[in-house]
Protein backbone atom coordinates (compact mmCIF):
# COMPACT_ATOMS: atom_id res chain seq x y z
CA UNK A 1 0.00 0.00 0.00
CA UNK A 2 1.30 3.49 -0.84
CA UNK A 3 2.17 5.64 2.13
CA UNK A 4 -0.78 7.65 3.49
CA UNK A 5 -0.64 11.20 2.17
CA UNK A 6 -2.73 13.55 4.33
CA UNK A 7 -4.93 16.10 2.61
CA UNK A 8 -4.91 19.54 4.20
CA UNK A 9 -7.34 22.33 3.45
CA UNK A 10 -5.79 25.70 4.27
CA UNK A 11 -7.79 28.89 4.78
CA UNK A 12 -5.23 31.68 4.48
CA UNK A 13 -5.50 35.42 4.98
CA UNK A 14 -4.66 37.38 1.85
CA UNK A 15 -2.53 39.92 3.68
CA UNK A 16 -0.19 37.57 5.48
CA UNK A 17 -0.17 33.79 5.33
CA UNK A 18 -1.37 33.60 1.72
CA UNK A 19 1.40 35.97 0.69
CA UNK A 20 3.81 34.01 2.89
CA UNK A 21 2.82 30.84 1.05
CA UNK A 22 3.38 32.65 -2.22
CA UNK A 23 6.79 33.77 -1.03
CA UNK A 24 7.67 30.20 -0.11
CA UNK A 25 6.83 29.28 -3.71
CA UNK A 26 8.70 32.10 -5.42
CA UNK A 27 11.70 31.52 -3.15
CA UNK A 28 11.65 27.87 -4.20
CA UNK A 29 11.44 26.68 -0.60
CA UNK A 30 10.49 23.00 -0.62
CA UNK A 31 7.39 21.86 1.26
CA UNK A 32 5.04 18.92 0.88
CA UNK A 33 2.33 19.28 -1.79
CA UNK A 34 -0.46 18.07 0.53
CA UNK A 35 -2.16 21.40 1.01
CA UNK A 36 -5.06 22.93 -0.95
CA UNK A 37 -5.19 26.65 -0.33
CA UNK A 38 -8.29 28.82 -0.10
CA UNK A 39 -7.63 32.55 0.07
CA UNK A 40 -9.63 34.74 2.43
CA UNK A 41 -9.48 38.48 2.94
CA UNK A 42 -8.98 38.00 6.68
CA UNK A 43 -8.90 35.10 9.13
CA UNK A 44 -11.80 36.89 10.84
CA UNK A 45 -13.92 36.24 7.76
CA UNK A 46 -13.86 32.49 8.19
CA UNK A 47 -17.12 30.96 9.34
CA UNK A 48 -16.24 27.76 11.24
CA UNK A 49 -18.91 26.02 9.23
CA UNK A 50 -16.42 25.74 6.34
CA UNK A 51 -13.77 24.20 8.56
CA UNK A 52 -16.36 21.71 9.72
CA UNK A 53 -17.41 21.06 6.14
CA UNK A 54 -13.83 20.29 5.12
CA UNK A 55 -13.39 17.87 8.03
CA UNK A 56 -16.72 16.17 7.40
CA UNK A 57 -15.84 15.69 3.76
CA UNK A 58 -12.72 13.88 4.79
CA UNK A 59 -9.92 16.45 4.93
CA UNK A 60 -7.27 15.08 7.26
CA UNK A 61 -6.39 18.50 8.57
CA UNK A 62 -7.41 22.14 8.31
CA UNK A 63 -4.87 24.94 8.58
CA UNK A 64 -6.07 28.46 9.32
CA UNK A 65 -3.47 31.15 8.71
CA UNK A 66 -3.80 34.74 9.89
CA UNK A 67 -1.77 37.82 10.66
CA UNK A 68 0.18 37.97 13.91
CA UNK A 69 -1.73 39.49 16.86
CA UNK A 70 -1.71 43.25 16.43
CA UNK A 71 -1.08 43.02 12.67
CA UNK A 72 -4.57 42.28 11.30
CA UNK A 73 -5.42 44.58 8.38
CA UNK A 74 -8.87 45.01 9.85
CA UNK A 75 -7.59 45.52 13.40
CA UNK A 76 -9.19 42.61 15.21
CA UNK A 77 -10.21 39.92 12.72
CA UNK A 78 -7.54 37.54 13.95
CA UNK A 79 -8.55 37.92 17.60
CA UNK A 80 -12.12 37.08 16.65
CA UNK A 81 -10.90 34.15 14.58
CA UNK A 82 -8.97 32.93 17.61
CA UNK A 83 -12.17 32.85 19.69
CA UNK A 84 -14.03 31.01 16.95
CA UNK A 85 -11.27 28.45 16.65
CA UNK A 86 -11.26 27.93 20.43
CA UNK A 87 -15.02 27.34 20.30
CA UNK A 88 -14.78 25.07 17.27
CA UNK A 89 -12.06 22.92 18.81
CA UNK A 90 -14.08 22.55 22.00
CA UNK A 91 -17.14 21.49 20.04
CA UNK A 92 -15.13 19.02 17.95
CA UNK A 93 -13.59 17.52 21.04
CA UNK A 94 -16.95 17.18 22.81
CA UNK A 95 -18.44 15.47 19.78
CA UNK A 96 -15.75 12.84 19.39
CA UNK A 97 -13.63 14.47 16.68
CA UNK A 98 -9.90 15.01 17.04
CA UNK A 99 -9.51 18.78 17.58
CA UNK A 100 -5.80 18.57 16.80
CA UNK A 101 -6.61 18.16 13.14
CA UNK A 102 -7.36 21.90 13.15
CA UNK A 103 -4.35 24.21 13.32
CA UNK A 104 -4.36 27.97 13.71
CA UNK A 105 -1.06 29.71 12.91
CA UNK A 106 -0.01 33.34 12.68
CA UNK A 107 2.29 33.58 9.65
CA UNK A 108 3.24 36.90 8.12
CA UNK A 109 3.80 37.78 4.46
CA UNK A 110 7.57 37.65 4.96
CA UNK A 111 7.59 34.27 6.73
CA UNK A 112 7.78 32.00 3.68
CA UNK A 113 10.13 29.64 5.48
CA UNK A 114 7.83 29.47 8.52
CA UNK A 115 4.87 28.64 6.24
CA UNK A 116 6.83 25.82 4.62
CA UNK A 117 7.95 24.54 8.02
CA UNK A 118 4.40 24.64 9.32
CA UNK A 119 3.08 22.57 6.42
CA UNK A 120 5.94 20.10 6.78
CA UNK A 121 5.26 19.79 10.48
CA UNK A 122 1.52 19.43 9.99
CA UNK A 123 1.92 16.74 7.34
CA UNK A 124 4.18 14.78 9.70
CA UNK A 125 1.72 15.15 12.58
CA UNK A 126 -1.19 14.01 10.41
CA UNK A 127 0.74 11.05 9.07
CA UNK A 128 1.20 9.97 12.64
CA UNK A 129 -2.53 10.29 13.30
CA UNK A 130 -3.51 8.46 10.13
CA UNK A 131 -6.47 9.25 7.88
CA UNK A 132 -9.46 11.20 9.17
CA UNK A 133 -11.81 8.45 10.44
CA UNK A 134 -14.71 10.35 8.85
CA UNK A 135 -13.51 9.08 5.47
CA UNK A 136 -14.70 5.59 6.38
CA UNK A 137 -18.09 6.66 7.72
CA UNK A 138 -20.96 7.21 5.33
CA UNK A 139 -23.61 8.47 7.73
CA UNK A 140 -22.18 11.98 7.89
CA UNK B 1 -32.38 47.38 45.10
CA UNK B 2 -35.35 45.12 45.55
CA UNK B 3 -38.15 44.94 48.08
CA UNK B 4 -39.53 41.64 49.36
CA UNK B 5 -43.14 41.32 50.37
CA UNK B 6 -45.58 38.51 51.02
CA UNK B 7 -48.98 38.23 49.34
CA UNK B 8 -51.54 36.76 51.71
CA UNK B 9 -53.25 33.74 50.18
CA UNK B 10 -56.94 34.40 49.76
CA UNK B 11 -58.48 31.19 48.48
CA UNK B 12 -55.58 29.53 46.73
CA UNK B 13 -52.06 30.26 45.48
CA UNK B 14 -53.01 30.52 41.81
CA UNK B 15 -55.79 33.03 42.42
CA UNK B 16 -53.47 35.08 44.60
CA UNK B 17 -50.90 35.26 41.81
CA UNK B 18 -53.59 36.05 39.27
CA UNK B 19 -55.00 38.84 41.42
CA UNK B 20 -51.55 40.35 41.71
CA UNK B 21 -50.99 40.21 37.93
CA UNK B 22 -54.44 41.68 37.30
CA UNK B 23 -53.51 44.48 39.69
CA UNK B 24 -50.57 45.44 37.47
CA UNK B 25 -52.98 46.25 34.65
CA UNK B 26 -55.65 47.75 36.91
CA UNK B 27 -53.18 50.08 38.61
CA UNK B 28 -51.66 51.10 35.31
CA UNK B 29 -48.22 49.79 36.24
CA UNK B 30 -48.36 48.24 32.76
CA UNK B 31 -50.64 48.91 29.79
CA UNK B 32 -50.54 45.37 28.50
CA UNK B 33 -49.69 42.02 29.94
CA UNK B 34 -48.08 39.02 28.22
CA UNK B 35 -49.43 36.23 30.38
CA UNK B 36 -50.13 32.50 29.99
CA UNK B 37 -53.81 31.60 29.78
CA UNK B 38 -55.67 28.36 29.26
CA UNK B 39 -56.93 27.92 25.70
CA UNK B 40 -60.65 27.61 25.04
CA UNK B 41 -60.21 23.87 24.54
CA UNK B 42 -58.66 23.72 27.98
CA UNK B 43 -55.83 21.35 27.15
CA UNK B 44 -53.05 23.87 26.64
CA UNK B 45 -51.81 27.07 28.23
CA UNK B 46 -50.40 29.68 25.89
CA UNK B 47 -49.10 33.21 26.13
CA UNK B 48 -51.67 35.93 25.53
CA UNK B 49 -51.15 39.65 25.08
CA UNK B 50 -53.94 41.33 27.00
CA UNK B 51 -54.87 45.00 27.02
CA UNK B 52 -58.27 44.74 28.72
CA UNK B 53 -58.52 43.46 32.31
CA UNK B 54 -61.79 41.79 31.42
CA UNK B 55 -59.82 39.23 29.44
CA UNK B 56 -57.70 37.76 32.17
CA UNK B 57 -60.09 35.12 33.43
CA UNK B 58 -58.10 32.10 32.21
CA UNK B 59 -54.69 33.17 33.56
CA UNK B 60 -52.34 30.45 34.72
CA UNK B 61 -48.74 31.59 35.16
CA UNK B 62 -47.97 28.35 37.03
CA UNK B 63 -49.19 25.87 34.41
CA UNK B 64 -46.54 23.17 33.93
CA UNK B 65 -46.43 23.45 30.15
CA UNK B 66 -44.25 25.53 27.83
CA UNK B 67 -45.39 25.50 24.20
CA UNK B 68 -42.88 28.18 23.16
CA UNK B 69 -39.99 29.94 24.77
CA UNK B 70 -41.61 33.34 25.28
CA UNK B 71 -38.33 35.17 24.71
CA UNK B 72 -39.17 34.87 21.01
CA UNK B 73 -42.53 36.52 21.69
CA UNK B 74 -40.97 39.38 23.62
CA UNK B 75 -38.63 39.79 20.65
CA UNK B 76 -41.65 40.24 18.37
CA UNK B 77 -43.18 42.79 20.75
CA UNK B 78 -40.06 44.85 21.32
CA UNK B 79 -37.58 44.47 18.47
CA UNK B 80 -38.19 48.02 17.29
CA UNK B 81 -39.33 49.21 20.72
CA UNK B 82 -42.48 48.43 22.70
CA UNK B 83 -44.99 51.22 22.02
CA UNK B 84 -46.57 50.88 25.48
CA UNK B 85 -45.55 49.60 28.85
CA UNK B 86 -45.83 45.82 28.77
CA UNK B 87 -45.44 43.33 31.60
CA UNK B 88 -44.13 39.94 30.47
CA UNK B 89 -44.56 36.83 32.59
CA UNK B 90 -41.59 34.53 32.12
CA UNK B 91 -39.99 31.42 33.55
CA UNK B 92 -36.25 31.55 34.15
CA UNK B 93 -35.32 29.84 30.85
CA UNK B 94 -37.43 32.40 29.01
CA UNK B 95 -35.94 35.29 30.96
CA UNK B 96 -32.42 34.03 30.32
CA UNK B 97 -33.09 33.55 26.60
CA UNK B 98 -34.53 37.07 26.49
CA UNK B 99 -31.35 38.50 28.00
CA UNK B 100 -29.42 36.80 25.21
CA UNK B 101 -31.81 38.12 22.55
CA UNK B 102 -31.44 41.65 23.89
CA UNK B 103 -27.68 41.33 23.53
CA UNK B 104 -28.16 39.89 20.06
CA UNK B 105 -30.21 43.01 19.30
CA UNK B 106 -33.39 41.04 18.75
CA UNK B 107 -35.32 42.54 21.66
CA UNK B 108 -35.34 45.70 23.75
CA UNK B 109 -36.28 46.18 27.38
CA UNK B 110 -37.41 49.78 27.43
CA UNK B 111 -41.10 49.87 28.40
CA UNK B 112 -40.84 46.22 29.46
CA UNK B 113 -41.55 45.05 33.00
CA UNK B 114 -39.98 41.63 33.47
CA UNK B 115 -42.10 39.42 35.69
CA UNK B 116 -40.29 36.21 36.62
CA UNK B 117 -42.14 33.27 38.12
CA UNK B 118 -40.89 30.16 39.91
CA UNK B 119 -41.11 27.16 37.63
CA UNK B 120 -42.36 23.89 39.07
CA UNK B 121 -41.30 21.92 35.98
CA UNK B 122 -43.09 21.55 32.65
CA UNK B 123 -44.61 18.57 30.81
CA UNK B 124 -44.44 18.01 27.08
CA UNK B 125 -47.44 19.69 25.45
CA UNK B 126 -48.98 16.32 24.56
CA UNK B 127 -48.54 15.00 28.11
CA UNK B 128 -50.17 18.10 29.56
CA UNK B 129 -53.12 17.68 27.20
CA UNK B 130 -53.46 14.00 28.13
CA UNK B 131 -53.46 14.83 31.84
CA UNK B 132 -56.21 17.38 31.27
CA UNK B 133 -58.19 14.88 29.20
CA UNK B 134 -57.92 12.47 32.12
CA UNK B 135 -59.52 15.03 34.39
CA UNK B 136 -56.34 15.91 36.26
CA UNK B 137 -55.41 19.47 37.24
CA UNK B 138 -51.62 19.42 36.73
CA UNK B 139 -51.17 22.92 38.16
CA UNK B 140 -53.04 22.25 41.39
CA UNK B 141 -51.18 18.97 41.81
CA UNK B 142 -47.83 20.74 41.76
CA UNK B 143 -48.90 23.75 43.79
CA UNK B 144 -49.96 21.32 46.52
CA UNK B 145 -46.29 20.36 46.86
CA UNK B 146 -44.63 23.79 47.03
CA UNK B 147 -44.31 23.89 50.79
CA UNK B 148 -42.00 20.93 51.21
CA UNK B 149 -40.92 20.40 47.58
CA UNK B 150 -39.41 19.34 45.29
CA UNK B 151 -42.64 19.05 43.29
CA UNK B 152 -43.04 15.60 41.72
CA UNK B 153 -44.79 15.01 38.38
CA UNK B 154 -47.99 13.02 38.08
CA UNK B 155 -47.56 9.27 38.48
CA UNK B 156 -46.36 7.68 35.26
CA UNK B 157 -45.37 11.01 33.74
CA UNK B 158 -42.19 13.00 33.76
CA UNK B 159 -41.21 16.60 33.22
CA UNK B 160 -39.47 17.56 30.00
CA UNK B 161 -35.85 16.38 29.97
CA UNK B 162 -34.61 19.99 30.05
CA UNK B 163 -36.66 20.65 33.20
CA UNK B 164 -35.38 17.53 34.91
CA UNK B 165 -31.86 18.95 34.61
CA UNK B 166 -32.63 22.67 35.00
CA UNK B 167 -30.72 24.28 37.86
CA UNK B 168 -32.57 27.58 37.52
CA UNK B 169 -36.11 26.82 38.72
CA UNK B 170 -36.31 30.28 40.29
CA UNK B 171 -35.53 33.54 38.52
CA UNK B 172 -34.10 35.08 41.70
CA UNK B 173 -31.15 32.67 41.56
CA UNK B 174 -27.62 34.00 41.43
CA UNK B 175 -26.40 33.91 37.84
CA UNK B 176 -29.72 35.15 36.47
CA UNK B 177 -30.52 38.72 35.40
CA UNK B 178 -32.93 39.97 38.06
CA UNK B 179 -36.50 40.50 36.85
CA UNK B 180 -38.35 43.69 37.86
CA UNK B 181 -40.93 41.59 39.67
CA UNK B 182 -40.50 38.05 40.92
CA UNK B 183 -43.30 35.82 42.12
CA UNK B 184 -41.97 33.00 44.26
CA UNK B 185 -44.03 30.05 45.41
CA UNK B 186 -41.44 27.37 46.19
CA UNK B 187 -40.93 26.86 49.90
CA UNK B 188 -43.80 29.17 50.83
CA UNK B 189 -46.72 28.30 53.07
CA UNK B 190 -49.78 30.48 53.30
CA UNK B 191 -48.25 33.47 51.51
CA UNK B 192 -46.55 34.01 48.17
CA UNK B 193 -43.22 35.82 47.95
CA UNK B 194 -43.16 38.88 45.74
CA UNK B 195 -39.90 40.71 45.15
CA UNK B 196 -40.07 43.98 43.22
CA UNK B 197 -37.74 46.71 42.04
CA UNK B 198 -37.95 49.21 44.89
CA UNK B 199 -39.71 51.93 42.89
CA UNK B 200 -42.56 49.48 42.27
CA UNK B 201 -43.26 48.78 45.95
CA UNK B 202 -45.24 51.97 46.47
CA UNK B 203 -47.55 51.86 43.43
CA UNK B 204 -48.25 48.22 44.27
CA UNK B 205 -48.84 49.04 47.94
CA UNK B 206 -46.48 46.35 49.14
CA UNK B 207 -45.34 46.20 52.73
CA UNK B 208 -41.76 44.98 53.08
CA UNK B 209 -41.51 41.57 54.71
CA UNK B 210 -38.84 38.93 55.02
CA UNK B 211 -38.48 36.03 52.61
CA UNK B 212 -40.54 33.04 53.85
CA UNK B 213 -38.34 30.97 56.14
CA UNK B 214 -38.79 27.64 54.39
CA UNK B 215 -37.95 28.86 50.89
CA UNK B 216 -34.17 28.59 50.90
CA UNK B 217 -34.04 24.92 51.87
CA UNK B 218 -36.72 23.87 49.39
CA UNK B 219 -35.09 25.72 46.50
CA UNK B 220 -31.65 24.39 47.41
CA UNK B 221 -32.89 20.81 47.53
CA UNK B 222 -34.53 21.19 44.15
CA UNK B 223 -31.45 22.74 42.56
CA UNK B 224 -29.25 19.98 44.00
CA UNK B 225 -31.50 17.31 42.56
CA UNK B 226 -31.60 18.97 39.16
CA UNK B 227 -27.84 19.54 39.03
CA UNK B 228 -27.24 15.88 39.85
CA UNK B 229 -29.56 14.85 37.03
CA UNK B 230 -27.78 17.26 34.69
CA UNK B 231 -24.40 15.79 35.55
CA UNK B 232 -25.75 12.27 35.12
CA UNK B 233 -27.10 13.07 31.65
CA UNK B 234 -23.94 14.88 30.61
CA UNK B 235 -21.79 11.95 31.73
CA UNK B 236 -24.05 9.54 29.86
CA UNK B 237 -23.79 11.65 26.72
CA UNK B 238 -20.02 11.86 26.97
CA UNK B 239 -19.77 8.09 27.41
CA UNK B 240 -21.95 7.55 24.33
CA UNK B 241 -20.07 10.03 22.15
CA UNK B 242 -16.38 9.23 22.38
CA UNK B 243 -15.83 9.17 18.63
CA UNK B 244 -17.57 10.16 15.42
CA UNK B 245 -19.38 6.82 15.17
CA UNK B 246 -20.89 7.53 18.59
CA UNK B 247 -21.96 10.95 17.37
CA UNK B 248 -23.50 9.48 14.23
CA UNK B 249 -25.45 7.06 16.38
CA UNK B 250 -26.99 10.05 18.19
CA UNK B 251 -28.20 11.51 14.92
CA UNK B 252 -29.00 8.27 13.14
CA UNK B 253 -32.73 9.02 13.35
CA UNK B 254 -32.43 12.73 12.50
CA UNK B 255 -34.68 13.57 9.56
CA UNK B 256 -33.28 17.10 9.25
CA UNK B 257 -36.64 18.72 9.68
CA UNK B 258 -34.85 21.66 11.39
CA UNK B 259 -37.56 21.73 14.07
CA UNK B 260 -34.90 21.99 16.75
CA UNK B 261 -33.60 25.17 15.17
CA UNK B 262 -37.04 26.67 14.59
CA UNK B 263 -38.03 26.10 18.21
CA UNK B 264 -34.74 27.44 19.59
CA UNK B 265 -35.12 30.95 21.01
CA UNK B 266 -31.48 31.74 20.36
CA UNK B 267 -31.53 30.80 16.67
CA UNK B 268 -33.07 34.05 15.53
CA UNK B 269 -31.60 34.37 12.02
CA UNK B 270 -34.31 35.01 9.45
CA UNK B 271 -32.32 33.04 6.95
CA UNK B 272 -30.08 30.40 8.48
CA UNK B 273 -27.19 29.32 6.27
CA UNK B 274 -28.50 25.75 6.35
CA UNK B 275 -31.78 26.94 4.79
CA UNK B 276 -30.03 28.67 1.90
CA UNK B 277 -28.58 27.13 -1.23
CA UNK B 278 -25.06 27.29 0.22
CA UNK B 279 -24.97 23.55 0.66
CA UNK B 280 -26.84 22.63 -2.49
CA UNK B 281 -24.59 21.04 -5.04
CA UNK B 282 -24.55 20.27 -8.72
CA UNK B 283 -25.79 16.70 -9.33
CA UNK B 284 -22.28 15.72 -10.39
CA UNK B 285 -20.94 16.47 -6.89
CA UNK B 286 -23.06 13.77 -5.25
CA UNK B 287 -21.85 11.19 -7.75
CA UNK B 288 -18.26 12.25 -7.17
CA UNK B 289 -18.68 11.80 -3.44
CA UNK B 290 -20.32 8.43 -3.94
CA UNK B 291 -17.42 7.40 -6.12
CA UNK B 292 -14.82 8.64 -3.66
CA UNK B 293 -16.41 7.14 -0.56
CA UNK B 294 -18.30 4.29 -2.28
CA UNK B 295 -21.41 5.28 -0.33
CA UNK B 296 -22.91 8.48 1.12
CA UNK B 297 -25.99 9.08 3.25
CA UNK B 298 -28.74 11.03 1.50
CA UNK B 299 -29.61 13.74 2.13
CA UNK B 300 -26.02 14.75 2.86
CA UNK B 301 -24.93 17.17 5.56
CA UNK B 302 -26.80 15.91 8.62
CA UNK B 303 -23.93 16.56 10.99
CA UNK B 304 -23.00 19.88 9.50
CA UNK B 305 -26.43 21.21 10.38
CA UNK B 306 -25.94 20.45 14.06
CA UNK B 307 -22.28 21.49 14.08
CA UNK B 308 -23.12 24.81 12.43
CA UNK B 309 -25.78 25.53 14.97
CA UNK B 310 -23.39 24.69 17.80
CA UNK B 311 -20.69 26.95 16.38
CA UNK B 312 -23.11 29.82 16.01
CA UNK B 313 -25.22 29.65 19.15
CA UNK B 314 -23.84 27.32 21.81
CA UNK B 315 -22.30 30.27 23.69
CA UNK B 316 -25.86 31.45 24.37
CA UNK B 317 -27.72 28.13 24.86
CA UNK B 318 -29.85 28.51 27.98
CA UNK B 319 -30.92 24.89 28.18
CA UNK B 320 -34.65 25.52 27.79
CA UNK B 321 -34.98 22.26 25.84
CA UNK B 322 -37.37 23.63 23.24
CA UNK B 323 -35.18 21.87 20.65
CA UNK B 324 -35.66 18.48 22.21
CA UNK B 325 -39.39 18.96 22.72
CA UNK B 326 -39.70 19.89 19.05
CA UNK B 327 -37.74 16.87 17.82
CA UNK B 328 -40.14 14.31 16.32
CA UNK B 329 -37.63 11.51 16.83
CA UNK B 330 -36.69 11.95 20.47
CA UNK B 331 -33.07 12.84 19.79
CA UNK B 332 -31.63 14.24 23.05
CA UNK B 333 -30.81 17.54 21.38
CA UNK B 334 -31.00 19.61 24.57
CA UNK B 335 -28.61 17.34 26.43
CA UNK B 336 -26.16 17.46 23.54
CA UNK B 337 -26.38 21.22 23.11
CA UNK B 338 -26.21 21.91 26.83
CA UNK B 339 -23.30 19.55 27.41
CA UNK B 340 -21.32 21.11 24.58
CA UNK B 341 -22.54 24.60 25.48
CA UNK B 342 -21.29 24.19 29.04
CA UNK B 343 -17.72 23.62 27.82
CA UNK B 344 -17.84 26.40 25.25
CA UNK B 345 -19.28 28.90 27.74
CA UNK B 346 -16.64 27.91 30.29
CA UNK B 347 -13.82 29.09 27.98
CA UNK B 348 -15.07 32.64 28.43
CA UNK B 349 -16.57 32.27 31.91
CA UNK B 350 -19.82 33.21 30.24
CA UNK B 351 -23.23 32.36 31.68
CA UNK B 352 -26.06 33.04 29.24
CA UNK B 353 -28.85 35.06 30.82
CA UNK B 354 -26.68 36.19 33.71
CA UNK B 355 -26.33 39.83 32.84
CA UNK B 356 -26.93 42.39 30.15
CA UNK B 357 -23.41 43.70 30.69
CA UNK B 358 -21.41 40.51 30.02
CA UNK B 359 -20.49 40.77 26.36
CA UNK B 360 -21.48 37.97 24.00
CA UNK B 361 -18.37 35.80 23.55
CA UNK B 362 -18.64 35.96 19.77
CA UNK B 363 -19.01 39.74 19.71
CA UNK B 364 -15.83 40.56 21.56
CA UNK B 365 -12.27 39.40 22.29
CA UNK B 366 -9.33 40.13 24.55
CA UNK B 367 -5.85 40.58 23.23
CA UNK B 368 -4.25 38.69 26.07
CA UNK B 369 -6.41 35.55 26.01
CA UNK B 370 -6.03 32.13 24.36
CA UNK B 371 -2.45 33.02 23.52
CA UNK B 372 -1.41 29.39 23.08
CA UNK B 373 -3.65 29.28 19.98
CA UNK B 374 -1.92 30.42 16.81
CA UNK B 375 1.57 29.94 18.19
CA UNK B 376 3.72 26.99 17.35
S1 LIG C 1 -30.28 24.79 21.69
FE1 LIG C 1 -32.11 23.87 22.64
S2 LIG C 1 -31.77 24.10 24.87
FE2 LIG C 1 -30.32 25.51 23.85
S3 LIG C 1 -31.40 27.52 23.77
FE3 LIG C 1 -31.82 26.45 21.78
S4 LIG C 1 -33.79 25.33 22.15
FE4 LIG C 1 -32.99 25.93 24.20
S1 LIG D 1 -35.68 18.26 15.38
FE1 LIG D 1 -34.69 16.24 15.61
S2 LIG D 1 -35.00 15.20 13.61
FE2 LIG D 1 -35.45 17.41 13.27
S3 LIG D 1 -33.45 18.26 12.59
FE3 LIG D 1 -33.50 18.54 14.84
S4 LIG D 1 -32.47 16.69 15.67
FE4 LIG D 1 -33.01 16.23 13.51
S1 LIG E 1 -6.09 40.74 7.74
FE1 LIG E 1 -4.89 38.94 8.13
S2 LIG E 1 -5.97 38.11 9.84
FE2 LIG E 1 -7.12 39.93 9.51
Amino acid sequence: MPEFEPRIVAFLCNWCTYTGADLAGTSRIQYPPNVRIIRLMCSGGLDPVYVTKALLEGADGVLIGGCHPGDCHYQSGNYKARRRVAILKTILEQLGFDPDRVWLRWISASEGQYFADTVTEMVAALKEKGPNPVRELWGI
Amino acid sequence: MAVNAVLEIEDNVLNTLNAFLRGLLERGVVDDLLVPQTTLAGDNVVQTLVHDVAHLSAMNPMAPVLPVNSATLVSKLTITGAPRKVGVVLRTCELRALVELVKLQQATLENVVLIGVDCLGTYEVTDYATLIADGIDPTAELLAQIKDGPPRPHDGYNFRAACQMCEYPTPDAPGVHAPDIHLGVLGTDGGVLVTVRDDLAEPLELTPASIPAGRKAVVEALVRERAAERDRRFAEFRARVTDVSGLLAQFSTCIRCHNCMIACPICYCRECIVRTTTFDHEPRQYFDWAERKSIIRMPVDTLIFHLTRLNHMSTSCVGCGMCESACPNDIPVATIFRAVGEKVQAIFDYVPGRSLEDELPLATFREDELTELGEK
